[in-house]
């Protein structure tokens, strides 16, 4: 009977080799994995253990960790709670990290990230408490609180941007909520403002500059449009184009028309530059089906749209629809039909257009800090892509100049400083105000800022809202903060 | 004269004092380490305990010394360890819980370690010569018979979380299938070692592989029937594995043919498929297993979840003991007790633990080898690969590698019943070992002596 034992014992082995190989799997191979499953508790409890790198603003805390006796041992605060809510995100025991920065780069600043490995075995080895990296974000204060003082009570968004880094400068969507709420230790209280936040017929939660339901962008798409021609080879800022008071679109009964129901211009016709400055739709509605869609399309790409950014908060990718036809192109041409985007993606356009074409990918964290805020990494400027020439962008920069001067847009004048900007009404429901946008740059030779501004259904001015006047104040405001800073 | 002293066969109880005495000193530091973690200071009666400790240790190695002086030398060590051990991680859990010592769950385990001790120590003053047990074998196999099913007779059946395994007397509660497993392997020695010629007249060949007859697949028909019962009744999928396991394990070492254990095998998988289509609570076990982190899965429980975050938040060394939060875990301190470890002690120290099970294991089944009766070698290979089992299908069900049963780990876990089966395990291996170890006197004093079996 020795050999079959023998071979038993074998088998015997073989089954504990099994449970070798199993258990390295879990706490070796996979461990990084199970850890940042979203429901683990244990990595959340460890979080608490450390103490959480700050989120600094022009050098003040905007999210930072305070050490209390409980069993907690660090209770996030949020100084400037409402400001900053969709920039921060929340930290939350019950609901785990989210909703902005918080969740984003999480891993930096609870300490986990593979970035801070160094750091950590240095820490082992002369025993301090490890620490979690600060993160300095590239949010102008001034701008921040201009864009926010700006909408008030409407509901919206504003994103501006560094046209020549693509650091975003203002990032705001109201309303907003307290992130302290979510992130109390008092767990009673957090589990009844979660699904009161969530129930709110204003999603508090969704950050509009960047994701949520996405805004047809209205005549501020014209830009787009206006691009493709001006980059076709065929039009210049001085073209003819056709400007009826209303445009038959084949195959479909109700024609389209201007807003104004005049003509852009004497005996039906406009140039390309007049017809942006007054916002006309015809002309970029033909304009449109003169390109074809599979040009606009590939315009609104080469600027960032059907792309999902990271910036480190995942930005939804705006979309202009595929396979349109002829109407559809028309509609689309002046920022309707299924064109949706985030405001995100709107500031890029206009911060392109500023940038000689240059599309940069924005980004909010300007440095990773460490305990000593000394700097362990810092943010490069990256280019996104080249979204027109640079004889596109000078002539799109001088027609939105008139928009601003003598068009739509003289809301947002700002004296001494040359604008460049356009608004946009964006009908986006049947019996609905429309949405009011503004998007800009300033100075419009060498610009420091560019912005996109929504106001959801009018803001304050309802159905009499146009982007000019509602959007258009907001813009300027936030512009002038940067220029002033 | 001086050659004969130095033939004289090493007995290795030496050793095993010296085993013993490194085994109670890790758990003295495991014991201080979890005391200091959590009040910040080594407990003050430190001495007293390690002394309460060493004290059963020792006596349990001068019985041995006395009436068993060729046993084995690692098997009472690594037991001692693995008890140790598992008290440990048991206590560090009570204070997780807020229960005092005096309150606790380790005071229920240290007494149960003492009376397992006290039960293995009367085992082998009992039991002279491992043989006798060869004429209770019906005994054997009624016990084992009536203890599974114990606990579906009414009044003293109890069903916990899911699973009928428990009787209960009074306040106490008891897993009879803990102590059918070694009964039970009494019974399949004495009836294999019966029967073996019978059932090893060859059959067809069928794929190169020599089979049994037909009219001899009675009685793995039979285990396989009961395993599949107790699987169906009692809802316990670990003991109808370890049952049937064992079954076809002491059939292959009692016959030497390989066509036992394929069809073993091929019975099992049908049984896996029956009881797959069959019984709702064998599929919630493999949606568990196959989509642990499921939002599905987690509805039914989390349990298998948090062991293993547990297991990846220890990492390859562990958060130290008492350092990380085992508690998390439902069953932290019985089937989860080696997620527990993994948690604590890291990838390395559950190594240096299983590698434990691998040497009693091995042990074991060295044990076999080297004895020389059919009984004792069916007996000690039984016993060995009922531990294997046993830990294969506990930590394999924490470790994701086969489907989670409620079984207990082997000396870690808690639970009365299980300590009781386990210590008296260790027993019966110690008793056959001092056998398989002596020295065969053929002849009263004449010749020279002959070299020690198994002494190496």
């Amino acid at each position: 009977m020795n050999s079959p034992i023998r071979r038993l014992s074998a088998i015997a082995a073989a089954l504990f080799f099994c449970l070798l190989v199993s258990s390295s799997w879990i706490q070796f191979a996979a461990a990084k994995k199970i850890n940042d499953l979203p429901d683990n508790k244990r990595t959340l409890l460890a979080s608490y253990n450390r103490e959480r790198g700050s989120i600094l603003v022009g050098g003040e805390a905007i999210a930072r960790s305070v050490a209390t006796d409980g069993e907690l041992k660090w209770d996030r605060r949020y100084p400037m709670a409402q400001l900053y809510s969709h920039v921060t995100g929340y930290y939350s025991y019950v609901y785990g990290a989210g909703g902005g920065i918080e969740g984003a780069e999480d891993e930096l600043l609870s300490g986990r990230s593979d970035k801070l490995f160094y750091r950590r075995v240095s820490d082992l080895l002369t025993g301090k408490d490890p620490v979690g990296a600060s993160l300095e974000l590239t949010i102008n204060p001034a701008a921040q609180t201009a864009a926010d003082r700006g909408l008030g009570t409407q509901r919206g968004a504003v994103v501006a941007l560094d046209p020549k880094t693509g650091a975003i400068l203002a990032m705001v969507s109201h309303p907003a909520y307290d992130p302290a709420e979510l992130s109390s230790h008092d767990i009673g209280a957090v589990e009844k403002a979660w699904p009161r936040l969530l129930k709110d017929e204003g999603d508090p939660l969704i950050n509009r500059s960047i994701a949520g339901d996405l805004y047809p962008p209205g005549s501020t798409f014209k830009l787009v449009t206006a691009a493709a021609a001006l980059e076709s080879g065929t039009y210049t800022q001085n073209s003819t184009v056709p400007g009826p008071a209303t445009l038959q679109l084949p195959g479909v009964a109700a024609p389209l028309a201007n807003h104004d129901r005049a003509p852009c211009g004497p005996n039906d016709k406009t140039t390309l530059i007049h017809a942006l400055e007054i916002s006309c739709n015809t002309a970029f509605a033909s304009l449109g089906m003169q390109l074809g869609a599979e040009a606009l399309r590939e315009q609104a790409g080469k600027f960032g749209f059907g792309q999902t950014l990271t910036v480190p908060m995942r930005a939804t990718a705006s979309s202009v629809p595929a396979n349109m036809n002829e109407p559809n192109t028309a509609q689309a041409a002046i920022g309707q039909y299924d064109v949706r985007t985030t405001p995100l993606q709107m500031a890029m356009v206009a911060a392109a257009i500023g940038n000689g074409g240059e599309v940069m990918k924005p980004y909010l964290v300007r440095r990773v800090l460490g305990s000593q805020l000394q700097t362990i990494d810092e943010a490069t400027p990256e280019r996104l892509s080249e979204a027109v020439s640079t004889s596109t962008a000078r002539q799109l920069t001088t027609m939105m100049k008139d928009v601003v001067t003598s068009g739509t847009g003289t809301a947002a004048q700002i004296a001494g400083v040359d604008v460049a900007g356009k608004t946009g009404t964006a009908q986006h429901a049947k019996g609905a105000a429309p949405h009011a946008w503004f998007v800009s740059f300033a100075p419009a030779a060498d610009p420091k800022v560019a912005v996109a501004v929504v106001v959801e259904d009018g803001g304050n001015a309802g159905s009499e809202a146009s982007g000019g006047a509602v959007a258009g104040p907001i813009a300027k405001s936030v512009m002038e903060a940067v220029l002033n800073s | 004269m001086s050659v004969v002293t130095s033939l004289r066969p090493r007995r290795g109880r030496n050793v095993e004092l010296l085993l013993l005495l490194f085994a109670v000193a890790i758990i003295t530091l495991a014991y201080a380490t979890v005391e200091a973690s959590a009040n910040g200071a080594w407990p003050a009666n430190l001495a007293t305990q390690v002394g309460g400790v060493l004290a059963i240790a020792v006596v349990f190695h001068l019985v041995l010394r006395w009436t068993a002086s060729y046993a084995d030398p690692l098997l009472l060590p690594i037991a001692t360890l693995l008890n140790g051990l598992g008290l440990v991680m048991i206590h560090r859990l009570d204070i997780a819980k807020g229960n005092e010592l005096g309150e606790g769950m380790a005071l229920r385990q240290l007494t149960w370690s003492a009376l397992g001790v006290a039960i293995a120590i009367g085992v082998l003053l009992w039991l002279r010569d491992h043989r006798t047990l060869r004429r209770y074998t019906f005994l054997a196999g009624t016990a084992g018979v009536v203890l599974l099913l114990l606990p579906l007779f009414p009044f003293i059946g109890r069903e916990i979380n899911g699973a009928r395994i428990w009787i209960g007397l009074g306040p106490f509660s008891f897993q009879p299938g803990e102590i059918a497993k070694i009964v039970l392997a009494v019974f399949f020695a004495g009836y294999l070692v019966r029967t073996r010629d019978v059932l090893s007249i060859a059959g067809p060949r069928v794929l190169g592989m020599q089979f049994p007859r037909g009219r001899d697949l009675g009685p793995i028909l039979l285990m396989w029937a009961i395993s599949l019962a107790v699987l169906f009744w009692q809802k316990d999928l670990g003991s109808a594995l370890l049952f049937f396991g064992l079954f076809v394990a002491m059939l292959y070492v009692a016959t030497e043919r390989v066509g036992w254990i394929a069809i073993g095998l091929l019975l099992a998988a049908g049984g896996a498929v029956i009881a797959f289509r069959l019984f709702g609570h064998v599929q919630t076990r493999v949606l568990l297993w196959l989509h642990t982190f499921s939002p599905e899965a987690v509805a039914q429980s989390d349990q298998l979840a948090k062991g293993l975050m547990g297991m990846a938040s220890g990492g390859l060394l562990g958060t130290g003991l008492g350092q990380g939060r085992p508690y998390i875990t439902y069953f932290a301190e019985s089937d989860f007790i080696i997620a527990s470890f993994g948690e604590e002690l890291g990838l390395v120290g559950l190594m240096a633990i299983l590698i434990l099970y691998v040497l009693l294991a091995e042990r074991g089944f060295r044990i076999a080898v080297g004895v020389r009766d059919g009984f004792g070698k069916l007996l000690a290979a039984g016993l060995a690969f009922s531990l294997t089992l046993q830990c294969f299908v506990v930590v394999g069900g924490v470790t994701r590698v086969i489907p989670l049963t409620g079984l207990t780990m082997p000396f870690l876990s808690s639970g009365g019943s299980s300590l009781l089966a386990n210590w008296t395990l260790v027993a019966l291996l110690l008793r056959i070992s001092d056998q398989a170890r002596q020295p065969v006197l053929d002849t009263a004093d004449s010749g020279p002596v002959p070299a020690a079996v198994g002494g190496r």
